[in-house]
C-alpha cells in the first residue's frame, strides 16, 4: 500500500507479519514474553468465538430478529489482545463495536442483542463487569472514561504498588472520533489531570464511508503526541502486538505516569451496520487485500508453524462457536417486550411529577382497551 | 437563627455546607479557583477546601460536563459552574444526550448526580453571550432536573436539594439578582437533609412552586429574575385595586402545575412573565397546562411577558428586550379587558 497518513502502515509495532511469521520488537517483545502457547489459543478462542457470534447477530438481523446489527468482523485482534490485556481493577468504556472486548470483560454475548432487538439500550451492569455500556454519541464517552479515570485516582486506585488494586481505564473509539471535540477535549483533559486512561483509537480506515483522510491529515496517534502523552500506532490485526502495547500502556497508566494514546491499525471487514452498503465506497480488491491480513487466520498460521495448534483444539472450539451460535438464536427469538409502562422506569432516580402524571395517565388509557374487551 | 446575605452569598454559603455534610462534593469550573469564579459565588471555597475538590478547568465546557458524569460515575457529586449562560451549549450534548439519559440506559444501575450551575438571563449592561436564558432547553429534556431561586433562602436551601438530589440538576441562578440581600437560615435544610431520606425529600420540595404574594384578582406567574419584577408590578396594580397573587415556581423540571392551576382557579386570570422568549417558552407550557386543567375557571386567555423572538440585544436596549413594569400592568390590563 502507498497510502499517506492515517492509512498510511508507517511505524506500526507488529510481532506477526500479515503470513504470520513472529518477529521481534525492540521496546515491545517483553510485554508479551509471557504468554504461553496456551494463552495464544485462548487468544484464538476468544476471536474465533466473538466471530461466531457477530456472524449469527448478523444473521439474525437479516432474518427480521434485530432492528440492526454492527459487525466487529475484523477487528478482533484489536480487541482481543487489548482486552486481555486488562486487569480485574481496570474499567472499559467501549464505543458500540467492542463485542470482542465485552467477551474479554465476561459480558454475555447474547444478552447484548437486547439492544440491537429494540429492548433495552444498555443489556449489562456496567460495575459487574468493569465494563461501560455501549455509547452511540461519537466520542463523548471519551469524557467520561477521563473522569472515571481521574475518579480512581482520588480513590487511591492508582500507584499504589499494589497490582491487585491499581487499575486504568481502556477508552475505546475509532478513527472518526478523532475528530470529535470531545475526544480532544478528553486528551486535554487526561493531561492535564494525569489521569490513568489508555485511549485506544481503533482506526478501521472507514467511518461509514468517509476514509480517515478525511478525519486527520496526519496519522491519529499525532493527535495524542500533540497533547504530550506517549503515542503508539500497532498492528491492529496483530493480537500479539494489540496485547503488547496495551500491556505496557495499562501497565504505564496504572502506575501513575498519565494516559497514552494507542492507535490500533485495522480493517473493518464488514459493513459500518447492516445498514450500510461498502461496495459504494471502497473497492473489491481493498477488501481483498485486507481479507489476506484476517487477523484470525494470522494467529493460527502462527500457532501451526510453532505446532500450537492441534485439530482437535479447533474443533472444540468450532462446536463451541456452533453452542453459542445456537444459544444465541434462540434467546433472541425467545425475547419479548415486557409492558410499555415500562419506559417511564428509571427517566429519574427521585420521584418526578411530570412522569408519574404521564405514568399514571398512560396505566388509566391502556386499562381502557382492557375493559372494553 | 439567620443572617443576612445576598443571593451569591447563600449559594456560597450552601456550596459550602454541602462540601462539608460529603467530602465526595466537588466543585469544577473555570476561573472557580483562586479567583473564586466571575461572580464570586466560589469565594473562598478553594482557599478552605483546596484545589482537589475546587477545581479550575480547562476551558472546555463540553469536557467539564463530560467528566463530571465519570467522577459522578466513581460515586463523586460534582458541582460544574457554567460560567455564562451564553457558554453552555458547548456542553448542551454532553447534558442533554449522556447527563440526562444515563440512569435510565443502565436500566438505573448508574447515577449521575452532577449540578450543573448557570448564572443566567439579563439586566446587567452585559456584552453579547451573557444575559440569555436557555433554561426550558433543559426543561424540555427528559432525565434533568431544571430550577431556579429567586431568593438568598432559596439559593441556600435549593443548591443543597439539588447537591443531594440523585438526579441531575440544571441550576439556573438569576445574576442580575445576585446582590440582592434576604434572610437565611439554616435549620430547615439542615434538618431536612440529615434524614435518611432527605436527599429524595430535598429533591421532591426543589420541585415545589412557592407562593410569594397572595392575591385573590390574578395570578402572576414567575421564575428566577422575574419574581421581584412580579411583586413590584403587583405592588402597583395593588394601587389600581388589583390584588395579585404571584408564584415564583422555583423549579421548571418538575412544573409545579397544580399549584398554578389551583391559583388560576382561585383569579381566573394568569399572566406568566419570563425573560427567556415566548416562543415555545414556559409561559406556552404553563398556558397549555392551565387550559386544560382550569379552562371553565378562566376569564381571560393565559398571556405571556417575556424575550422577543430576536437575538438578546445590545444592553443599551436590553430594557426594551425584557419583560418590564409596564408590560406586567399591560397585560394585566388585557386580562381584565375581557
Amino acid at each position: 500500500m502507498d497510502a499517506v497518513g492515517p492509512l498510511s502502515d508507517d511505524g506500526l509495532v507488529r510481532l506477526l507479519t500479515h503470513t504470520g511469521e513472529r518477529v521481534e520488537h525492540d521496546f515491545f517483545s517483553p510485554y508479551a514474553a509471557a504468554l504461553t502457547p496456551e494463552d495464544l489459543r485462548g487468544f484464538y478462542r476468544a476471536m474465533s468465538l466473538t466471530r461466531a457470534f457477530d456472524n449469527e447477530a448478523m444473521s439474525l438481523q437479516r432474518q427480521g430478529e434485530l432492528g440492526l446489527w454492527v459487525q466487529s468482523l475484523g477487528q478482533e485482534a484489536a480487541q482481543i489482545g487489548s482486552g486481555a490485556a486488562m486487569r480485574d481493577p481496570d474499567f472499559a468504556f467501549p464505543s458500540y463495536r467492542e463485542h470482542g472486548v465485552a467477551f474479554q470483560r465476561g459480558v454475555d454475548l447474547p444478552e447484548m442483542l437486547q439492544i440491537f432487538r429494540g429492548l433495552k439500550h444498555g443489556a449489562w451492569e456496567p460495575s459487574a463487569h468493569n465494563f461501560h455500556l455501549y455509547t452511540l454519541v461519537i466520542g463523548a464517552h471519551t469524557l467520561h472514561a477521563t473522569g472515571y479515570a481521574m475518579g480512581m485516582d482520588r480513590d487511591g486506585l492508582v500507584a499504589s504498588g499494589d497490582p491487585a488494586r491499581d487499575g486504568a481505564v481502556m477508552c475505546y473509539f475509532g478513527d472518526g472520533a478523532t475528530a470529535q471535540g470531545d475526544v480532544n477535549e478528553a486528551l486535554v483533559f487526561s493531561t492535564v489531570y494525569n489521569a490513568p486512561v489508555v485511549f485506544f483509537c481503533q482506526n478501521n480506515q472507514f467511518a461509514i464511508s468517509e476514509p480517515a483522510t478525511r478525519q486527520s491529515k496526519v496519522p491519529l496517534a499525532e493527535r495524542g503526541k500533540g497533547v504530550g502523552m506517549p503515542s503508539i500506532r500497532v498492528d491492529g490485526n496483530d493480537v500479539l502486538a494489540s496485547y503488547a502495547v496495551s500491556n505496557w500502556a495499562l501497565q504505564y497508566a496504572r502506575s501513575g505516569a498519565g494516559p497514552v494514546f494507542v492507535e490500533a491499525f485495522t480493517y473493518r471487514m464488514g459493513a459500518h451496520t447492516t445498514s450500510d452498503d461498502p461496495t459504494r465506497y471502497r473497492s473489491k480488491a481493498d477488501e481483498a487485500y485486507w481479507a489476506e491480513r484476517d487477523p484470525i487466520s494470522r494467529l493460527v498460521t502462527h500457532l501451526r508453524a510453532i505446532d500450537e495448534l492441534p485439530d482437535d483444539f479447533v474443533a472444540e472450539v468450532e462446536n463451541e462457536g456452533k453452542d453459542l451460535a445456537r444459544r444465541t438464536r434462540e434467546t433472541v427469538r425467545a425475547w419479548e417486550p415486557g409492558p410499555s409502562v415500562g419506559i417511564f422506569e428509571n427517566a429519574y432516580a427521585a420521584p418526578h411529577a411530570t412522569v408519574e402524571a404521564e405514568r399514571a395517565w398512560f396505566e388509566r388509557f391502556e386499562g381502557s382497551f382492557v375493559e372494553a374487551h | 437563627m439567620g443572617e443576612t446575605l445576598t443571593l451569591a452569598g447563600a449559594i456560597n454559603a450552601g456550596l459550602r455546607a454541602a462540601m462539608e455534610r460529603d467530602p465526595k462534593v466537588l466543585l469544577m469550573g473555570e476561573d472557580i479557583g483562586a479567583l473564586g469564579g466571575v461572580f464570586r459565588v466560589t469565594d473562598g471555597l478553594h482557599k478552605d477546601f483546596g484545589g482537589d475538590r475546587v477545581m479550575d478547568t480547562p476551558l472546555a465546557e463540553s469536557g467539564i460536563v463530560g467528566t463530571a458524569i465519570g467522577l459522578a460515575m466513581r460515586g463523586y457529586r460534582p458541582v460544574v459552574e457554567i460560567q455564562f449562560d451564553g457558554f453552555i451549549f458547548p456542553a448542551y450534548d454532553q447534558i442533554t444526550t449522556s447527563l440526562a439519559k444515563m440512569h435510565a440506559r443502565s436500566g438505573g444501575a448508574i447515577h449521575v448526580p452532577v449540578v450543573v450551575r448557570v448564572p443566567y438571563a439579563g439586566g446587567i449592561g452585559a456584552i453579547e453571550h451573557h444575559s440569555e436564558s436557555p433554561e426550558v432547553l433543559f426543561a424540555h429534556t427528559p432525565g434533568l432536573r431544571v430550577c431556579t431561586p429567586a431568593t438568598p433562602q432559596d439559593g441556600f436551601d435549593m443548591i443543597q436539594q439539588a447537591i443531594a438530589s440523585p438526579d441531575p440538576v440544571l441550576f439556573f441562578e438569576p445574576k442580575a439578582r445576585y446582590w440582592d440581600k434576604g434572610e437565611v437560615s439554616p435549620e430547615r435544610v439542615a434538618a431536612q437533609l440529615s434524614q435518611p431520606d432527605g436527599p429524595v425529600a430535598g429533591t421532591l420540595e426543589m420541585g415545589k412552586a412557592r407562593i410569594a404574594r397572595e392575591g385573590a384578582d390574578v395570578t402572576l406567574v414567575a421564575y428566577g429574575p422575574t419574581v421581584r419584577l412580579a411583586l413590584q408590578a403587583a405592588e402597583v396594580a395593588a394601587k389600581d385595586g388589583v390584588d395579585a397573587e404571584v408564584i415564583d415556581l422555583r423549579s421548571l423540571s418538575p412544573l409545579d402545575s397544580d399549584a398554578v392551576v389551583e391559583s388560576a382557579k382561585k383569579t381566573g386570570r394568569v399572566v406568566v412573565i419570563h425573560e427567556a422568549p415566548t416562543t415555545y417558552g414556559a409561559g406556552a407550557e404553563i398556558s397549555s397546562r392551565v387550559a386544560e386543567q382550569a379552562f371553565f375557571h378562566l376569564r381571560a386567555p393565559v398571556l405571556r411577558v417575556g424575550g422577543f423572538h430576536a437575538p438578546y440585544p445590545g444592553s443599551k436596549y436590553e430594557h426594551d428586550y425584557l419583560p418590564n413594569i409596564d408590560r406586567v400592568l399591560d397585560a394585566v390590563d388585557r386580562v381584565y379587558a375581557h
